[in-house]
């Protein structure tokens, strides 16, 4: 009996159809029981091939299809492109335009972090967390749609400046969200950060050190969980960002909760980010006077003839770079989004590469889910924050 | 009442003859379940709608006045689906298993006693014929688990199991010092014996426990692991679909506000008023606010709190409610021993 007897692990297959996978993550799930032998996440059931089809666009035809890599931090996607874009040129942003810049791409981060809060909420549980942060992100996306008429795929960010100027009483709306949004926070930290249950299923659960999370290519709040203060916005200002004033929060195990406490105080600071901006914005244009980069102004266009061959040519040939290559990464929510643009003199890329802070993440979930329970993989899955439209891309 | 009793009683004899003492037990059983289906089916309706409210959203408002009767357009919507038999399963346990699930919560009914008089078997067991028959509901899970040859359903069935297995044993041992205390495992005598004062205030402690370890052994949020969705998709219901499914949902419903009644009549004094003077309102009325609102309870817990994890939910059950129960049983015994009151 003995010698037949053989003991073999059981494999489970988690998503792409489950209710817990974000999006359509697979996981094959190796188990022994409860315990996760080897999670080993599948990609590529979303790829839409999205540098391809940027050989083939215009730079402003382009830049749509970044609000649809990571589809909940929409804006932030677009600022990397036009700020790479802009570098091609050799150009900058107005005051004005960098500051509005600056204020959409922390209320994204505000917008991606409370969906973060939400699904990782549903994930281990607390359903409750879910609905609460749907109604400040519906807020967002009411302040996005005032400014660019979309809600979520807003299309806003332009090379050389924005599309077009917030409208008359949006800052003094932002200003209202940003006063009431602290309380709010405090509200979801009341539920969840000293919660016993919260704290169980989250402490000590996929810890990373610094040095793993170098090899692993972490970024953003991913490695900031794991205690190395790195942030592009400070290591690397770009837009508005070195006249603002902000603190890097920072976590000490690198733990999933540690990811969740940075998580919950880069929502403060990205609070604190918008009111500066909001205070030192100045009345000015919006987008850049090379109306060979960016679009003329409407009345212009009917009385002038050079603005309506701008404005034709804008939108035919679309504008035209120099030839050269230039690698730009931004603080994305998520962590560096980086866009690299090969230009060959045309009105196109020659080649553009999007560098996802997702795909990193995503495999660390291999390494951080091993030895733990199948309950802890559905915290991991929350705790990385992957959205697959960046990750496959 | 006696004259209508007698009435009633006369009138059927005439019509079935011997047969009448079993068509009578068939009419009394038919007039506790009724309720208590009825209870079934508006506690998803106020599932709903207190979650909802407390969860900032609406919940269900469109069928009838304020979505009243949103619980029957579910049911008529359950019985006219079609119920998909997968072809790996093992038909016959796969359709008893929702039975086996369902029956016991109900038939543990037959014992609650809604008012001194009005209870369908007075029987001097009656803690121990919940005990017993309540516990039966797990093999329904297991079942279930084993049938569907799925892996999502094995795994919840058999955290399901191990669960309800655990969380049984604290919660006997609850309930053993409130036992202590009337001297009896007769619900009614458990009841009078609180006259002068609920157990919940001598037994606290054991108060609490009781309501975690029914919370665990329901199968409810936070400890619903054997559906965990977030993990095991729908756990050992991922298979079923239509009323098959329905009958799952039923029986844990049945089985919340079963547990609810029990912890009425345990601790909270049954159908006893809270205070003298409000003796005139009768005890139904009394029992059925307390079972409504050890559900809210219920639901609120629901809405708040995430979801524990099997080996800490079992560490709970197992070191901390376990041991302290017993030594609560131990502690009841010595103080009646001492002061002589048992």
């Amino acid at each position: 009996m003995a010698e037949s007897t053989t003991f073999q692990n059981y494999t489970v297959n988690f998503g792409p159809q489950h209710p817990a996978a974000h999006g359509v993550l697979r996981l094959l799930l190796e188990l022994d029981g409860e315990v996760v032998e080897r999670a080993d996440p599948h990609i590529g059931f979303l790829h839409r091939g999205t540098e391809k089809l940027l050989e083939h666009k215009t730079y402003i035809q382009g830049l749509p299809y970044f609000d649809r890599l990571d589809y909940m931090s929409m804006i932030a996607q677009e600022h990397p492109w036009v700020l790479a874009v802009e570098k091609l040129l050799g150009i900058e942003a107005p005051e004005r335009a960098q500051y509005i810049r600056v204020i959409y791409a922390e209320l994204t981060r505000l917008l991606n972090h409370l969906l973060f809060l939400a699904s990782h909420g549903l994930d281990v549980g607390a359903m409750t967390m879910f609905l609460y942060a749907f109604r400040e992100r519906e807020e967002i996306m009411d302040i996005y749609e005032a400014a660019s008429g979309a809600r979520m795929h807003a299309a806003y960010f332009r090379p050389g400046g924005v599309s077009q100027d917030l409208p008359d009483g949006l800052e003094d709306r932002i200003r209202a969200f940003t006063d009431h949004l602290p309380a709010k926070i405090d509200e979801y930290e009341t539920l969840l950060t000293n919660n016993r249950i919260w704290k169980q299923r989250l402490v000590n659960v996929g810890i990373v050190n610094k040095e793993d999370a170098f090899s692993m290519g972490f970024v953003g709040p991913m490695l900031r969980g794991s205690g190395v203060a790195y942030d592009l916005r400070k290591a690397e200002p770009y837009d508005a960002y070195d006249k603002v004033e902000f603190d890097i929060p920072v976590g000490v195990t690198g733990d999933s909760y540690d990811r969740y406490l940075v998580r919950v105080e880069e929502m403060r600071e990205s609070n604190k980010i918008i009111r500066q901006c909001l205070d030192q914005m100045k009345p000015g244009p919006v987008r850049h006077e090379d109306f060979k980069v960016s679009t003329p102004y409407r009345g212009e266009m009917q009385e002038g003839m050079e603005s309506l061959i701008h404005h034709f040519k804008l939108y035919t040939e679309g504008l035209v770079t120099p030839p050269g290559e230039v690698y730009v990464g931004t603080e994305s929510p998520k962590g560096e989004l980086g866009v690299y643009i090969v230009s060959d003199g045309t009105n196109k890329p020659y080649r553009a590469r999007i560098r996802a802070a997702g795909y990193n993440h995503l495999q660390a979930l291999k390494y951080m889910a091993k030895g733990h329970m199948i309950a802890d993989v559905t915290t991991l899955v929350g705790s990385v924050d992957i959205v697959f439209g960046e990750i496959d891309r | 009442m006696a004259e209508l009793l007698e009435f009633i009683h006369g009138f059927g004899g005439d019509l079935f003859g011997g047969l009448w003492p079993l068509v009578w037990t068939v009419v009394k059983i038919g007039i506790l379940l009724a309720p208590v289906m009825f209870g079934v089916t508006y506690l998803t309706y106020a599932e709903r709608r207190v979650i909802g409210a407390m969860q900032i959203r609406v919940g269900p408002n469109r069928i009838g006045i304020f979505g009243l009767l949103q619980p029957l357009a579910d049911a008529v919507k359950l019985f006219f689906k079609e119920t998909v038999l997968p072809s790996k399963i093992d038909r016959p346990v796969f359709l008893i298993a929702p039975v086996l699930t369902m029956a016991p919560a109900l038939v543990c009914w037959a014992v609650i006693p809604f008012s001194p008089e009005l209870v369908l078997s007075d029987i001097n067991v009656g803690v121990l014929f919940i005990l017993a028959i309540s516990s039966l509901g797990a093999y329904g899970i297991l079942m279930s688990g084993w049938a569907s040859n799925s892996r999502y359903a094995f795994l919840g069935s058999m955290r399901s199991a191990a669960q309800m297995v655990s969380y049984e044993v604290s919660m006997g041992f609850t309930l053993i010092p409130v036992i202590m205390l009337a001297g009896s495992l007769n619900l009614g005598d458990i009841v009078e014996s609180q006259k002068d004062m609920w157990n919940m205030i001598p037994l606290f402690p054991m108060f609490i426990i009781y309501f975690i370890s029914v919370v665990a052994e329901t199968n409810r949020a936070p400890f619903d692991l054997p559906e965990a969705e977030a993990e095991l998709v729908a756990g050992f219901i991922t298979e079923y679909s239509a009323m098959a499914s329905g009958m799952f949902f039923m029986g844990e419903y049945a089985n919340l506000i079963l547990v609810s009644a029990m912890g009425s009549i345990m601790f909270l004094g049954g159908w006893l008023p809270p205070l003298e003077i409000l003796g005139f309102i009768p005890g139904l009325i009394w029992l059925a606010l307390k079972i409504c609102f050890l559900l809210f309870v219920f639901l609120w817990i629901r809405a708040t709190f995430p979801r524990y994890r099997y080996d800490q939910l079992m560490r709970l059950g197992w070191k901390v409610f376990l041991p302290f129960s017993l030594f609560w049983v131990f502690l009841t015994g010595a103080v009646l021993h001492l002061t002589g009151l048992a």
